[in-house]
């Protein structure tokens, strides 16, 4: 517990000194680090690095969908296997399914609890570390075989997975269904695993943080936006983790030892010997998206709660409706076990299911609804400041907007019939995931990275970063919205196999341009980020005049993180009070006394 | 110059964030120009579909138009340059919330109410008529198998056809059972607004009236491996007169090949 004080002379000390004297070797400090923050910096490092690995296998994708089977400069002969550069479908299968995994279990999930969450916990709740920094440096070292074995799967024989990031059996169960179906299957399993494991430990450790550790004074209704978000998420991950991963061992026994979960009798491809059978391949979807769907929530409620915190901060007001979005939150995550079938109205379930699962999920855009009026309601009235972190929450609410509206299409079982598995859906998750998550994940590196590394981000840049991607992602996912209503499939290695498609290559071209622009300006975004680390104007403590709890320790913040024990008065949402003459009120300011006429409510 | 550009700068910020719904809005009516939009559609339910397409894009439309522009507005008024007035220093409004609770929960409540008929019309009513065909999906493509005159499938007189091509009567309801031999495949007809995932081990049944002829495609939608793209078959839609001249056309066909293929042996 962060009750003991901190003697001042830690803060000068920075992040190497440990308060027993000696100073902890180059190795503890930095690799096998206890500290909260290191390893947060480590999840981000990480992440970033398969953000580019992401985007390159993105790449892939989009240069075939523009102009199918023609060389590829480059990356072609990387990915296309000896065959001059020339993508071959089973090749642009396994770019599709590792793109998605790399992105969702590699980049999205641990940017968001892992880095995020690690990072801002104890700071914004006044604790000195995790409740347990050994499990904490668990959860990132158990990202390392998993990335070790999805990496070193796009080197075995066949190849990477290649059965789509939801793997659904029989074609990945069975090794003769594809290439990929071999060890690069049971490597894609493993990898996902381990992940589950690392988000679990994670898991447990926030809840237990959130719940036991804040500082005195600091109510639950006192917690930012972003430690309820990652509350919730925790929650999530605690229930729905371990569905998928008992659902991911049945599939490698499955594969490895004869039995038969997701295999109906007779279960062959490709003319091969049968194989046992006596499950249901559907029962894998189920197990899947009950998981799945949760996991969607926990790749946007921290990004929403993030959002929520800059959007009041450079409104210079408070939140709108606290409590609403606290409740919205909760209702999202407990709504969010009751949705999975969604994803399966054409997959061969009970017709009859379907109608109850697009009551659940239409009810479900309700707390995405209340949401986005909150944050309306936020910027209304305000004096808005245009910073980077600000323009990026911005944009996270106005595609917030699309990416929830469409979902309402594909809730609706009858026209899903028709939209399901077409780019509509495509463009449905780039809104939410893209366009939004990643928007109010790269927001909050320019929100935070002050606190990170104690010094600022150009803003200039940033904006100019800001500018050109916002402009070229809606170029690259809007017009999926319209192939999708032309019925264009997913996941086709050649779309204009079909003579019906062919009118669309010049769009897709289009779009293709736009994502290697998009993917080439994020450069401006690495190298500020990179420079900024070491030639940063230095920021101290509070560089946003900001109210949260992590504004008041030392820039970077040292082993322990406070060099005071804070207090906690108020909510982090006092901008613009009467009580004071700043328009901004820290959580730890005791009060003035000020006597103001009752604040409206 | 360049001062007066950057005190343009902050509605710089505004007006990109009105460009989404003017860009929105602009991306939409060019698809309906350059005929991207829902393909040509000849089934009944298919026009049942396409209306709730229609109402649903309506409704999110004008929410989308809506909520993009206030977000525009306030961006524009608010920005800390040209609101002079203090804060509004407001933690949110009950009424408020009550408002914006109830009304989309109903809307979307509504909504899902609306659509169940159609749906339950679609999946969970099929015509108590003999099959008119069954469809296999095998790794990569689409085999058909009629009843034959005897109008009962498995027996000697069933024609089978690998070919991908797919011939059914329009005017008439149509019933047919679909599986898979091998991994998951879905039975995609665009044009008759129709997608079923086929199971192996598992028969379904998919149904629809076609109001028209032609020939379209039929698209493979889940994906089930590397030629999942090629898995594209014809479905062509003939007159009754015309669709029964087609089965005996094919069936003659059969019975050559096997007096062929015995004569051989
Ligand atoms: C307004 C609330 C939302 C509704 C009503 C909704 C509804 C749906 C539905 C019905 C599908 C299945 C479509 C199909 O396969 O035919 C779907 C797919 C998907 N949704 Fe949402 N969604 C919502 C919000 C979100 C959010 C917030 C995220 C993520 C942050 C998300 C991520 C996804 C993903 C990744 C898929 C596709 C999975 C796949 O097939 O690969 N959705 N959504
Ligand atoms: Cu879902
Ligand atoms: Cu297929």
């Amino acid at each position: 517990m962060s009750t003991v004080p901190y003697d001042h002379h830690h803060e000068a000390a920075g992040h190497a000194a440990h308060g027993h004297g000696h100073a902890p070797s180059f190795l503890k400090t930095y690799v096998f680090s206890l500290d909260h923050k290191i390893i947060g910096l480590q999840f981000l490092f990480s992440t970033l690095i398969w953000f580019i690995v992401g985007g390159m296998l993105a790449l892939g994708v989009r240069w075939q969908l523009a102009w199918p089977w023609s060389p590829m400069p480059i990356l072609g002969n990387l990915v296309g296997h000896a065959e001059g550069g020339q993508i071959p479908p089973e090749t642009y299968t396994m770019l599709v399914t590792m793109h998605a995994t790399v992105m969702i279990f590699f980049v999205i999930i641990p940017v968001l609890a892992g880095a995020f969450g690690n990072f801002l916990i104890p700071l914004m709740i006044g604790a000195d570390d995790m409740a347990f920094p050994t499990l904490n440096m668990l959860s990132y070292w158990f990202m390392w075989p998993a990335f070790m074995v999805i990496g070193a799967s796009f080197f075995v024989e066949g190849g990477a997975a290649q059965s789509g990031w939801t793997s659904y059996p029989p074609l990945s169960a069975l090794f003769t269904a594809a290439p990929g179906s071999g060890t690069g299957q049971t490597c894609w399993l493993i990898g996902v695993t381990l992940v589950g494991i690392s988000s679990m430990l994670g898991s447990v450790n926030y809840m237990t943080t959130i719940i036991q550790m804040r500082a005195p004074g600091m109510t639950m209704f006192r917690l930012p936006m972003t430690i309820w978000a990652m509350f919730i998420t925790a929650t999530l991950q605690a229930f729905a983790l371990p569905v998928l991963t008992a659902a991911g061992l049945m599939q490698v026994t499955d594969r490895l030892l004869g039995t038969g979960f997701f295999l109906a009798d007779g279960a062959t491809a490709n003319n091969a010997a049968m194989q046992a059978g006596g499950g249901q391949p559907l029962l894998w979807q189920h197990l899947f998206w009950f998981y799945s769907h949760p996991a969607v929530y926990i790749m946007i409620l921290p990004a929403m709660g993030m959002v929520s915190d800059m959007l009041s901060c450079f409104s210079r007001k408070p939140l709108f409706g606290y409590k609403p979005m606290v409740y919205s939150i909760a209702g999202i995550a407990g709504l969010g076990f009751i949705v999975w079938g969604h994803h399966m109205f054409v997959s061969g379930m009970n017709p009859a299911l379907g109608l109850t699962f697009m009551v659940s999920t239409m009810m479900i855009a309700l707390p995405s609804a209340i949401k986005t009026f909150n944050w309306l309601g936020t910027m209304w009235g305000g004096k808005i400041q245009f910073t980077t972190p600000m323009l990026f929450s911005i944009a996270f609410v106005s595609m917030f907007i699309i990416g929830g509206l469409s979902g309402i299409f594909m809730a609706a079982t009858p026209v899903d019939i028709f939209i399901h598995d077409t780019y509509f859906i495509v463009a449905h998750f780039h809104y939410v995931l893209f366009t939004g998550t990643a928007m109010a994940v790269f927001g909050a590196i320019y929100f935070w990275f002050p606190k990170m590394f104690g010094r600022m981000m150009n803003d200039q840049w940033g904006k100019i970063h800001f500018a050109l991607t916002f402009i070229l992602m809606n170029c690259v996912f809007f017009p999926m919205h319209i192939l999708g209503m032309r019925g264009f499939p997913r996941r086709l290695a050649d779309p204009y196999h079909y003579d019906t498609f062919r009118d669309l290559m010049p769009l897709n071209q289009f779009m293709s341009w736009c994502a290697f622009l998009l993917v080439g300006v994020q450069i401006i975004f690495v190298i500020n980020f990179f420079y900024s680390i070491f030639f940063g104007p230095r920021a101290g403590r509070n560089p946003w005049h900001a109210n949260g709890l992590e504004w008041q320790a030392p820039s970077p913040p040292g082993h322990g993180n406070f060099d005071f024990q804070p207090v906690i008065y108020r909510g982090p949402y006092e901008y613009g009070s009467p009580e004071v003459d700043v328009d901004y009120y820290p959580q730890t300011q005791p009060p003035t006394g000020r006597d103001v006429p009752a604040a409206k409510h | 110059m360049i001062k007066r550009l950057l005190r343009w700068l902050p509605n710089f910020w505004a007006l990109l964030f009105l460009a989404v719904p003017v860009m929105g809005v602009a991306t939409f009516v060019l698809a309906d120009i350059y005929n991207i939009w829902l393909p040509r559609d000849v089934s009944e339910h298919g026009r049942t579909i396409d209306q709730l397409f229609y109402f649903i894009l309506y409704l999110t439309g004008i929410v989308f138009i809506v909520t993009e522009v206030v977000l525009f507005y306030f961006a524009w008024k608010y920005e800390a340059k040209h609101n002079n007035k203090p804060v509004e220093f407001s933690h949110g409004s009950h009424s408020l919330e009550v408002v914006w609770t109830i009304l989309p929960a109903v809307t979307l409540l509504f909504i899902a109410i609306y659509q169940m008929d159609a749906w339950a019309a679609a999946k969970m009513r099929p015509p108590e008529i003999p099959f008119t065909c069954e469809v296999t999906g095998r790794q990569f493509n689409w085999d058909f198998r009629y009843p034959g005159p005897d109008n009962v499938l498995y027996t000697p007189d069933d024609i089978v056809r690998t070919d991908g091509n797919l011939y059914l009567p329009y005017g008439e309801e149509v019933l047919l059972k679909i599986t898979s031999a091998d991994v998951l495949h879905s039975f995609f007809l665009p044009n008759l607004r129709l997608k079923q995932d086929v199971i192996p081990g598992m028969d379904q049944k998919m149904w629809f009236r076609a109001t028209d002829g032609g020939s379209f495609d039929i698209v493979c939608a889940e994906l089930c491996g590397w030629g999942h793209y090629k898995m594209k078959g014809r479905i062509h839609l003939l007159k009754p007169e015309a669709y029964q001249a087609k089965l005996e056309e094919l069936r003659q066909e059969q019975d050559t090949m096997r007096v062929a293929e015995n004569q051989a042996n």
